[in-house]
């Protein structure tokens, strides 16, 4: 069976160029808008819906293959494109930067088929599909953020059967969850999963994530915008709706910890209050840069530029620390709490 | 005080002809239906068990007693039968999921015969006796260390051992830290299986002695499922005897051991002794 599209009718070429420029037209024109075909979308639309309708619930829908590998983000595109239209604003970010070979890929992938505008300020977005990280900026109730998952469940962690979680998670059962936390306390002192730390979803459902930082994880917590997550090789995705309660797990006296980085800053804008990336240098000296890259840059024009810049009022947190006017709880203030306990329990 | 009372409790592995129990039993002399090849591991067994009593359950291999103390610990489901539980109103054997786990992580405390069924050897030896704790809703981190450091000490194990993964941990070591797991929620009800299976004698001994302590300070309701008559003669207070998956023979323990009644229980303990 021949492929019209193909290489073959275009004889008359005279460089390599044209022949290039032949296949990319006649390469797209058979394609349908935003890749998938239209049952695919409904499909996954109706994967989407059904994954608001149950908060943190992992849905099934038909994943389909992707001109991208497994793992690659087949999962997010398939999301992302599903949800484009040609009115649009797109973003796509790699562990915090938008020019990775990834990110550029499958911001190409949306324009050539979708027709969209592509950004990489994730306050012009409407879609943002990312991969292990939440932007720095807080997202608004017009904006959806698109994760991409390698791992859907976060009871893998301790049970690799996913018959006997798929029960545990029926029945609310997580106590293998909470053990697997106390060993970790036990080890450590406190909570250091790196990524992938649990989160309990309006108080029902065990969600992994994504591997974000722990650093974003309370970024979930009634947040206005919506937020996607899709596994393309698991065919599972799963949503976090506006103004819903995600809560991380963790012991009434051992408080869910983010990434602490002693008072460093943000080699070239200065920022001590965004998740830095330590880097180790050539002679041995460790250096730190913004992880989310676009934000970086307005802050190098503007080091005082908050996080909810763009929305009125100063209500908005998002993430820890937020706006100066916005309170957080830092270590000293958890460390205020600790002794408080501590002293109460030996008044009982 | 009745803790719990049991009657014509069934359990058939296979799917029964309907006739199964009729066709099986001492008659036959065997427990595996000759008609559909379903085996009758219990049939009609009916006991109860007091406030602070210990019943042994004896028998050969094969005869249904650890099939029945799974089915009293809610880890396996009945066939039939009716178990009356004084911490749940209402036939225990339908209770929905929600009140079977309720149950099982605080009202009723198992230790299995195998050690992996009742532990996860890749966590550490607290980490096991805290799931109990944190299955019952325990969040306070420091009162469930110091609730597992109190369970160690009871059940005789070092508390410097208390962090090692518990495949590190001798075989009674594995069996202590499956009754401290057991007592973890002063449970109404302890089921023990074969409780020193794989113990050699000395060690036997101090975990029989130790949970023989354990069980005259919290007065707990046991039940005890055991090959070994020793075990039996040393815990129970009263005795049945099973075979084929039915109770050939009931009472006080020092009775059955002086004086069985049934042809079958005199030839059991003639041959131990």
């Amino acid at each position: 069976m021949t492929d019209e599209r193909a290489v073959g009718p275009v004889t008359d070429a005279e460089s390599v160029e044209d022949l290039l420029d032949g296949v990319r037209d006649e390469g797209l024109a058979g394609y349908n808008y935003a890749y998938l075909d239209e049952h695919t979308k409904r499909e996954v639309r109706r994967g989407v819906l059904k994954a608001i309708a149950l908060p943190g619930h992992q849905v099934p829908f038909a994943s389909r293959e992707m001109p991208l590998a497994r793992g690659w983000g087949t999962g997010g595109i398939q999301a992302s494109l599903s949800l484009l239209g040609p009115e649009d604003t797109f973003k796509v970010i790699d562990q915090g930067s938008d020019e990775s070979v990834n990110a550029a890929n499958i911001r190409r992938l949306a324009t050539r088929t979708a027709d969209v505008e592509t950004t990489t300020d994730a306050t012009e977005a409407s879609v943002i599909q990312t991969r292990h990280r939440i932007p720095e900026e807080v997202l608004d109730d017009e904006q959806i953020l698109v994760l991409q998952v390698p791992i859907t469940d976060p009871l893998r962690r301790v049970d690799g059967s996913d018959d006997a979680n798929r029960q545990r998670h029926a029945h609310g059962n997580y106590s293998k969850m909470w053990v697997a936390l106390y060993e970790n306390v036990v080890e450590y002192g406190e909570i250091k999963l790196s990524s992938r730390y649990p989160v309990l979803v309006d108080d029902r459902y065990l969600m992994d994530p994504s591997p974000i930082p722990r650093w974003d994880v309370s970024k979930l917590d009634d947040a206005d915008n919506l937020f996607l997550f899709a596994a393309g090789r698991e065919a599972r995705m799963y949503a976090v709706p506006p103004h819903t309660d995600v809560e991380p797990l963790a012991f009434d006296d051992r408080q869910f910890q983010v990434e602490r980085f002693s008072e460093q800053a943000c080699e070239y804008c200065s920022s001590e209050d965004t998740f830095l990336t330590e880097v180790e240098t050539d002679d041995g000296n460790r250096r730190y840069a913004c992880n989310d890259t676009a934000f970086c840059e307005k802050r190098q024009t503007d080091s005082e530029l908050s996080k909810a810049h763009h929305r009125e009022g100063t209500d908005h947190a998002w993430g820890p620390p937020t706006d100066p006017n916005v309170p957080y709880e830092t270590d000293g203030d958890r460390e205020e709490h600790r002794t408080a306990d501590a002293s109460r329990g030996e008044e009982e | 005080m009745t803790v719990l009372s049991v009657s014509n409790l069934s359990k058939i592995y296979g799917q029964s002809c309907g006739d199964c129990v009729e066709h099986t039993g001492s008659p036959v002399g065997g427990n595996q239906c000759p008609v559909c090849d379903s085996v009758v591991a219990c049939a009609d067994v009916d006991f109860e068990l007091h406030d602070g009593e210990v019943l042994g359950i004896v028998g050969e291999s094969g005869s249904g007693k650890s099939s029945l103390a799974e089915m009293l610990a809610l880890e396996s489901d009945a066939t039939a039968g009716d178990v009356r539980y004084d911490a749940y109103g209402g036939n225990l054997l339908s209770a929905d999921y929600r009140a079977r786990h309720e149950l099982r992580n605080e009202h009723i405390g198992m230790v299995h015969q195998h050690v992996q069924d009742g532990l996860e050897l890749s966590f550490s030896g607290g980490g096991n006796v805290a799931e109990k704790l944190l299955a019952a809703g325990w969040r306070h981190y420091g009162d469930i260390r110091e609730r597992v450091e109190s369970l160690f000490r009871e059940t005789e194990i070092s508390v410097s051992r208390m962090d090692d993964a518990t495949e590190t941990y001798s075989g009674g070591m594995q069996r202590r830290v499956q009754i401290a797991k057991a007592i973890a929620n002063d449970p109404g009800l302890v089921v023990l299986d074969e409780p020193t299976t794989g113990l050699d004698v000395s060690v036997q001994a101090r975990v029989l002695d130790m949970f023989r302590r354990l069980q005259r300070e919290q007065n707990v309701a046991t039940v005890v499922v055991s090959h070994d008559l020793d075990v039996i003669r040393l815990l129970a207070d009263r005795t049945l005897v099973m075979r084929h998956g039915r109770v050939i023979e009931t009472g006080l323990t020092d009775r059955i051991m002086e004086d069985p009644h049934h042809e079958y229980t005199q030839t059991l303990i003639n041959s131990v002794l």
